[in-house]
């Protein structure tokens, strides 16, 4: 009878009992951690609903003032992120390392060009005075948006406290939404390290797995903020 | 239906004894149930103590039956308790039709008394005993609560909105007002006396009163002042719903909401005017914010209350205001 | 070696040994390596719940001078000893400090990180650096509040309502708002820990239904942890957005709602008051059933009913809301939902009672707060009642009554539960007794000075004094002096626990492993026990506090029970 348990597996902790507790231990911590992120962020939606509830004229106007098409853009570039991520994991389980350390890159890629499309966007609000603060140096203004929203969107009677409440929201959730992307890309990068190192091996991948969990759960928030935040005004035109 | 209970205030409203009649029950059945635990642990406590080192206890893994027993007794009573409670907030928050209205700005930290007859009080409320007293409650600045504990009545006031509570004082005398949310440095010092008299001395006090004139005849003041006629009005030059009429009445909004128009939407068409647009006008009226304390809104609204003859409830589903009534004095 | 001459069996599963000679382990987990760097680096779940220690009672006798500092100022119904400003932020600093620097972490993170792992019998918990972690993430947000309290800490209760923290407080409301977010994490960090720890490691043979029930406990306590905690850190973001950017989601001049607010804080806060209390019923669960060495009567019973509470206590946050303007009808659920979960806390208090029933019990200082939990925590919740009962709450929300209700849970509750479990488990922790006669003299200190401070303040509320009164009417005065008394006497009672606690270090009696004869698996290893608490593995084979083997419990009747009671029990019978 082989016996594969008198060998201790590198990767062992001293305090669990076997490689398959600790991989149990690892996937139930990680899962339960996502389950407080959707708390965090839960309080966010509930604002948005809330006040969307109360204003959706507000909201649908000042929606069309964003970038669809920057916004849609993303959806996909962090749509294929996910599938890089599936990728890597997959080929941590295979243990082709090479293979790992491409597709983590590429992810990361990926992720980093959702953030540099983030900037622009977040540029164009700050040009357009949509950022929601008061300095003496800038302040929020809203005049209606003639763009995407035409002529229906501009003639309807809007409160601009309540407009201003929507970018409020807009930055607030994509901006911690974008954090988390940047933690997202951290951990990558520590990943990236490990598996050139050759730390991943069929055994031994638990780290790769987890943060890919982690990584599509970040995914999954911005397919909600996606159509919330973005999506709101498509039928004034 | 007045129970006493000790340490309590007053009995002084229609009900104070209600509330303490449940208080008085919840208080037997606290000091029942205490005492029973009580003396069966003290009672097993004693007849089962330990007589030595080694001794253990005799295994007893339950009893069903005990379990079902004492979670569905204890939940039906509290089901029971509930209903009490029930009936009695409800009773409370529900305003009676015919009440004597005042109203009341809490701010930082002080109770500002509006009668309609025009009387102002500072921290003290003369009421008469006898009659339901309608308050219509807001504040210029932080979540106030205003407490009359002889009264068993409590209600925070928030700013932004109007809130409403009632009472009916039954004894005449002093009673302690106490502001009851955390409001900043002086909050213990927002405290007041409601004074309940009996109806000839009510009468007289009202007498006696305030020189300028009923609350609705400022607000008609302010309303020629802050120029409100030169939009709303009846003749070719008018750009804004005719107000006379209004009140109470059903209003329809742009987008195809409707509401029966009442104080809080009054109010809020003053500070945000274009929150809620009336079919067929036009979102051009300016917004009053920050020119008109909560005071001078009370009297706008009192106002325009005092021309709409209605009291809120009755709905009608003709938009259009009737022909217009000169403003009543 | 276990010494055999030293034991006295129980059963055939307890041994208990007399301290006549203990032999002390030769290594343990407090000596087995020296220096501070192995204090703060630690992975070892039982150090980091000694750093725990250290913090939690730092804080404890921090909040506790502020309450000093509140009693004396309400001897005199006029404001004389401090200014208004100062009172406000002595009382707001007062609840901060206590609730989630103290009551929150303590018996989790002191009892549950040392007892954890040892009583499902694991080597450490699942993730011991994020243990680590979690010690240092608390001390961050510690030293942040501290800092604020420094800095003239925050006036605004701890409830920070808006919009008076977001727009009027000239307090450190930002700092505060901080400190406390931080601390969430470490909250949330131990509550993930426990949860997989408690899924994935446990003994060969140690299936659920054999667990210790302070295990379901913290458990039930570390469900609320993760799913609450978040919730309360997305609204201190807000309110200090709010405060320093002013985007108005909390302030009506610019659409907001204050009472949005109220919502969002209520919808932690409310749970965390069972994150508070749940853990101290798992301990008074393990004191009744190893001080009256039985199985506690209905243990599948007051297993779920701490997941009841757990879930209930996810649906009714709107009872702190009932004269907010809140709807009516939103408020006739709350209170319905509210009177659902007062349920199965007295299943709870009932089976504890009825383990008593043929108990072998004893009287020593943990049982002694075991009674006097069960006694306050009665009074508590039957005034819990009173506050769901919507009629009653209209005249007693905001004025010492609540304070009252919520002192009898969080400190004849909570802290009686911490102490209890403290005594109880010192030798453990230790390997030292505490003295004896000095401990059940502070535990009567205690519930004297507690009845004596807290009591009053019902009549006192009910009377109509509102809460975080500065000056009050002169009428309330006499009982506000009995509670001020009654409080210096509370204060010497805690004092005394420590004097003797600190003194047992160095010069208690050394204690065995199983000083009380008590059931489960921490009794199994040496006192202290060794860093990786057992020296092999155990393998479970018995139920939960299986005193006697199993095949001798019997299930009793209510017959059985009114018959035995009422009969003399022959001497030198079971």
């Amino acid at each position: 009878m082989a016996d594969t348990h008198t060998t201790t597996h590198a990767g062992l902790a001293h305090h669990f009992d076997d490689m398959e507790q600790q991989r149990e231990a690892g996937t139930l911590g990680m899962w339960a951690f996502l389950v407080t992120e959707v708390m965090f962020f839960g309080g966010l939606f509930l604002a948005y609903i809330l006040y969307r509830s109360r204003a959706p004229v507000e909201f649908a106007v000042a929606s069309n003032s964003l970038n669809v098409t920057m916004g849609f853009i993303n959806t996909l570039v962090l749509i294929c992120s996910s599938l890089t991520m599936a990728l890597a994991v997959y080929y941590s389980q295979v243990g082709k390392r090479n293979l790992i350390v491409l597709f983590l890159l590429l992810t990361m890629a990926l992720g980093l060009t959702f953030l540099v499309i983030k900037g622009f966007e977040y540029h164009e609000k700050y040009v357009e005075h949509h950022i929601p603060v008061r300095f003496a140096t800038y302040e929020f203004k809203w005049e209606g948006h003639a763009g995407a929203g035409g002529h229906e969107a501009a003639s309807l009677p809007v409160d601009n406290g309540k407009v201003e409440m929507f970018f409020w929201l807009y930055f607030a959730m994509t901006g911690v939404h974008a954090l988390h992307m940047i933690i997202g890309l951290g951990i990558l990068a520590t990943l990236v390290l490990m598996a050139r190192r050759g730390r991943f091996t069929p055994d031994y991948h638990s780290p790769v797995e987890l943060s890919g969990l982690y990584w599509h759960f970040v995914d999954i928030v911005w397919i909600f903020l996606f159509p919330l935040l973005y999506l709101v005004g498509a039928h004034l035109h | 239906m007045q129970v006493p209970v000790p340490f309590s205030p007053d009995q002084a409203s229609s009900y104070s004894g209600q509330v303490d009649a449940l208080y008085g029950f919840l208080c037997a059945l606290t000091f029942l149930v205490g005492i029973v635990i009580s003396l069966v642990i003290i009672y097993f406590a004693i007849k089962y103590r330990r007589r030595d080192e080694t001794e253990v206890g005799k295994p007893i893994e339950g009893s069903t039956k005990l379990e079902l027993a004492w979670s569905i007794i204890p939940f039906c009573i509290s089901m029971g308790i509930f209903v009490w409670g029930a009936s009695l907030y409800y009773k409370m928050y529900h305003a009676p039709g015919e009440a004597l209205e005042v109203y009341v700005v809490a701010k930082q930290w002080m109770w500002k008394f509006q009668h309609l007859d025009g009387q102002r009080e500072i921290n003290e409320l003369h009421v008469p005993v006898g009659r339901k007293v309608k308050l219509m409650l807001t504040t210029e600045d932080v979540i106030h609560s205003f407490f009359v504990p002889a009264f068993r009545v409590k209600l925070d006031v928030v700013p932004g909105k109007y809130s409403t509570m009632w009472f009916e004082p039954t004894k005449a005398g002093r009673y302690h007002l106490f502001c009851a949310e955390y409001c900043g440095t002086s909050h213990s010092g927002m405290i007041g006396w409601i004074d309940v008299m009996e109806a000839a001395e009510y009468q007289s006090w009202l007498s006696g009163g305030a020189g300028e004139g009923s609350l609705a005849s400022s607000g008609e003041k302010l309303f020629q002042q802050l120029a409100c006629n030169t939009c709303h009005r009846s003749d070719a030059q008018g750009r804004g719903p005719v107000l006379e009429g209004v009140f109470g009445k059903e209003v329809q909004f742009q987008d195809g909401q409707r509401l029966i128009a009442d104080e809080s939407y009054i109010r809020e068409s003053i500070i945000t005017p274009r929150a809620k647009v009336v079919a067929g006008f036009q979102p051009i009226m300016p917004t009053f914010q920050g020119q008109v304390s909560e005071e001078q809104l009370l009297q706008l609204v009192a106002y325009i209350k005092s021309i709409g003859a209605k009291s809120p409830g009755a709905a009608s589903t003709n938009a259009q205001p009737a022909k217009p009534a000169p403003p009543q004095q | 070696m276990r010494n055999r001459r030293n034991q006295r069996r129980l059963s055939n599963r307890v041994f208990m040994e007399i301290a006549e000679k203990v032999i002390p382990p030769r290594t343990h987990y407090l000596n087995a390596t020296y220096g501070v760097k192995s204090w703060l680096l630690t992975t070892d779940h039982k150090r980091i719940a000694l750093l725990y220690l250290a913090s939690v009672t730092f804080f404890f006798f921090l909040g506790g001078l502020f309450a000093v500092g509140i009693r004396l100022e309400l001897l005199t119904p006029k404001g004389d000893i401090v200014q208004a400003e100062t009172y406000n932020r002595m009382f707001t600093m007062h609840g901060v400090v206590m609730i989630f620097f103290f009551l929150i972490p303590a018996i989790p993170a002191v009892l549950g990180n040392f007892l954890v792992p040892l009583m499902i019998g694991a080597k450490d918990l699942a993730f011991p650096k994020i243990n680590l972690l979690s010690w240092y993430i608390y001390t961050l947000g510690a030293a942040f509040t501290v800092v604020a309290i420094i800095l003239g800490g925050v006036d605004t209760g701890w409830t920070f309502y808006t919009p008076y923290s977001s727009t009027y407080s000239n307090g450190n409301v930002v700092l505060t708002g901080v400190g406390a977010f931080i601390t969430g994490f470490s909250s949330i960090l131990t509550g993930l820990n426990f949860i997989v720890t408690i899924h994935t490691m446990r003994a060969p043979g140690l299936t659920w239904f054999r667990l210790p029930l302070f295990i379901w406990s913290h458990y039930a306590t570390s469900l609320i942890m993760i799913l609450g905690t978040p919730v309360i850190a997305v609204t201190l973001l807000l309110l200090a957005l709010e405060r320093i950017v002013h985007i108005g989601i909390f302030d009506p001049a610019l659409g907001g709602d204050p009472v949005l607010f109220q919502h969002l804080f209520w919808f932690y806060s409310h749970p965390a008051v069972y994150i508070m209390v749940l853990p101290a019923m798992g301990v008074i669960s393990e004191l009744v059933a190893n001080m009256t060495r039985k199985n506690i009567f209905g243990y599948k019973f007051v297993a779920f009913a701490s997941l009841a509470i757990a879930v209930f206590g996810f649906l009714v946050w709107g009872h702190h809301l009932f004269v907010s303007t809140q709807s009516v009808y939103a408020g006739m659920m709350f209170s319905i939902l509210s009177y659902a979960v007062a349920v199965p806390s007295a299943v709870k208090v009932f089976n504890w009672t009825a383990t008593l029933y043929k108990g072998s019990i004893s009287y020593n200082t943990p049982m002694l707060y075991a009674f006097g939990f069960i006694g306050f925590f009665i009074i508590g919740g039957m005034t819990g009642l009173f506050l769901a009962a919507l009629g009653v709450d209209v005249h007693v929300h905001d004025t010492y009554f609540v304070v009252a209700h919520f002192h009898y849970i969080m400190v004849g509750g909570t802290i009686m539960g911490y102490l209890g479990g403290m005594h109880y488990w010192w030798p453990k922790i230790t390997g030292r007794m505490y003295p004896e006669a000095w401990a059940r003299f502070a535990a009567l200190v205690i519930f004297v000075g507690f009845n004596l401070t807290f009591f009053p303040q019902f009549l006192l509320g009910y009377m109509g004094m509102p809460r975080r009164y500065y000056a009050y009417p002169e009428e309330f005065q006499v009982l506000n002096v009995m509670s001020s008394a009654g409080a210096s006497i509370l204060g010497i009672g805690y004092l005394i626990p420590m004097i003797y606690f600190i003194w047992s270090m160095r010069y208690g009696p050394h204690a065995s492993a199983n000083p009380w004869g008590a059931f489960g698996l921490e009794w199994k290893t040496s006192s202290p026990p060794p860093t990786l608490n057992f020296e092999k593995t155990p393998v479970v084979t018995w139920e939960a506090y299986e005193f006697t083997p199993r095949d001798e419990m019997v299930v009793v009747s209510v017959r059985d029970v009114l018959d035995e009671t009422l009969r003399p029990r022959p001497v030198g019978s079971e």
